[in-house]
């Protein structure tokens, strides 16, 4: 292989993914446009909440608690190098409001929702199912795409603040239960410490997120290719772009909120 | 009525519709016979507007389908898929009544229920299936519940792509019987694709033949034995041997 190979490969990823990324926000526009226009399809959206929010909450929940523990550790030991040890509660605070929470959960989401919206769209496309609804008077944009992103809109921010929470009180075990912390003090610490601009980030973090998520898993299904094939390479696809543009969001909305 | 002209269609370099001509009167039964691959499918999705035609016209009632409106437009159509392409996130019964249970022709869910028992009885379906789910059918038996769901609303306009692929003769029988009555009864227009030749004589009007995408031959059913046309006479008489090659 010529070194030229490699690089020639990453423009040309670069310049489809461009491309795609311009046919991806005519899809959001699209799919905004049909969310203020009738006809509405509650059933839908109840069914989209209960599968993005409340079935994710394990996922969300595990992710959170182990990652609030070994931040907690990290920094306990990155601390005692210049015996800073006391900052524990703080640092845990912040790294998991401001930024790990709304990630990790943004991630899970990706893996967990964006990857079954993706195969369950495309399998209905490779099996005629969405021209089926066409031809049922029944707009797949309004009954397909406009409640998992409306769901995702509304229930992901819950998501995250749920895992915020659940990391604090990971790190808080961790601390209390082996670091030898007192359990009022790190919780009155966190508290303190925290502002409002902090969990404002999170929360719009996690908005923008789950909008990210259910919008990639609903483009890459409803523009499936042909077959088994097909649906595997949407489910793939909607995972990767849904990843790499919620890290590519978080790196501007952490931007926009904290170094103006 | 339904008049297409000049109508063509490709995917990449295969050109799958060469310029179909072809009318379809209102009340009657047209069926489309053709080989395997030769864009019957296609030719009914291009009229529903489900694959756009890359030239040709398509009149409904004097009027070009494109400029329509949509929902007007496709809230007279009814249509069975080859694959029966049921919503398998929802039971038999509300596949069925999935238009009456929503939008312009929603009612309450007794009676779109009510309806659906009555469709699939129709179709030769007990009233036990309508609370499972589709992936637990038999194909034929998704087939059927694709037709009683195409029914459902009583359109005026109704595609049927293979309805009786995959059925035992006797429920390929009560299926052209339905297709019959759909017809003649309640004054439907209906457009069929079958390779089933018991078929095309219990359902059609008029019978169309699709060959190298277009329209080879096209007239009343009875005129089908002695169209003199030797792709018409091949087809209907299984033969290996003729103008169409075996190996497509
Ligand atoms: N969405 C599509 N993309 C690319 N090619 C397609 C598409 N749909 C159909 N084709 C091609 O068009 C041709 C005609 O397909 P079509 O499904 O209309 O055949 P058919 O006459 O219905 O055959 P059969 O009797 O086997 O159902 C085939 O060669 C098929 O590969
Ligand atoms: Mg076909």
């Amino acid at each position: 292989m010529t070194p030229a190979t490699p690089l020639g490969a990453t423009g040309r990823a670069t310049l489809g993914m461009l491309a795609a990324v311009g046919r991806v926000a005519l899809f959001a526009a699209r799919a905004v446009s049909h969310i203020l226009r009738p006809p509405f399809y509650p059933r839908e959206i109840a069914l989209a909440l209960l599968n993005i929010g409340w079935l994710s909450l394990p996922v969300v929940g595990l992710t959170a608690v182990f990652t609030g523990a070994a931040l907690a550790l990290q920094i306990y030991s990155g601390g005692a190098r210049f015996n800073a040890e006391a900052v524990v509660p703080q640092i845990v605070a912040i790294g998991m409001v401001r930024e790990l929470g709304p990630v990790l959960v943004g991630l899970m989401i990706a893996a967990r929702v964006t990857s079954s919206i993706a195969a369950e769209i495309a399998t209905m496309k490779v099996t005629e199912q969405i021209d089926a609804l066409v031809t049922l008077s029944t707009n797949p944009m309004k009954y397909l795409v406009v409640p998992r992103v409306l769901a995702a809109l509304a229930v992901v921010p819950a998501l995250v603040a749920v895992g915020d929470v659940i990391g604090i009180f990971g790190g808080w075990a961790v601390a209390t239960g082996s670091l030898n912390f007192n359990p009022a003090a790190y919780l009155k610490n966190t508290v303190d410490f925290l502002e409002p601009l902090d969990v404002i980030s999170s929360l719009v973090k996690g908005c923008a997120f789950g909008g990210i998520a259910a919008t990639m898993g609903c483009y890459f299904g409803m523009n499936s290719g042909r077959g088994a094939q097909g649906v595997g390479r949407a489910t793939k696809s909607s995972v990767e772009a849904a990843a790499i543009l919620i890290l590519a969001a978080n790196f501007l909305l952490t931007g926009a909120f904290f170094s103006l | 009525m339904i008049s297409l002209a000049g109508v063509t269609k490709s995917f990449g370099d295969n050109h799958v519709l060469q310029g179909i001509d072809l009318e379809i009167a209102r009340g009657s039964s047209m069926v489309i016979i053709g080989g395997s691959g030769s864009g019957k499918s296609v030719l009914l999705k291009c009229i529903l507007g489900l694959v756009w035609p890359d030239a040709g016209t398509i009149m409904l009632d004097g009027q070009n389908v494109t400029t329509q409106d949509r929902d007007a437009f496709l809230a007279r159509f009814g249509m069975l898929f080859q694959g029966g392409a049921l919503f398998d996130s929802l039971p038999v019964w509300q596949n069925v009544a999935f238009r009456l249970l929503r939008g312009s022709l929603k009612r309450p869910a007794e009676e779109a229920r009510a309806i659906a028992l009555e469709k699939l009885r129709r179709v030769g379906l007990m009233p036990e299936v309508a609370d499972r789910f589709p992936a637990e059918l038999s194909g034929g038996m998704q087939k059927r519940v694709g037709l009683a769901r195409a029914i459902a609303a009583e359109p005026e306009i109704i595609f049927f792509d293979e309805p009786t692929t995959g059925l035992d003769p006797i429920m390929a029988g009560v299926i052209n019987d339905l297709i019959r009555e759909i017809v003649t009864e309640m004054g439907a227009t209906a457009m069929t694709i079958t390779h089933d030749m018991t078929s095309v004589r219990a359902i059609a009007d008029n019978v169309a033949m699709l060959h190298a995408g277009r329209i080879r031959w096209t007239g009343p059913v009875d005129q089908l034995d002695t169209s003199g046309d030797p792709y018409v006479t091949q087809f209907i008489t299984g033969s290996p041997h003729g103008p169409i090659a075996a190996v497509r």
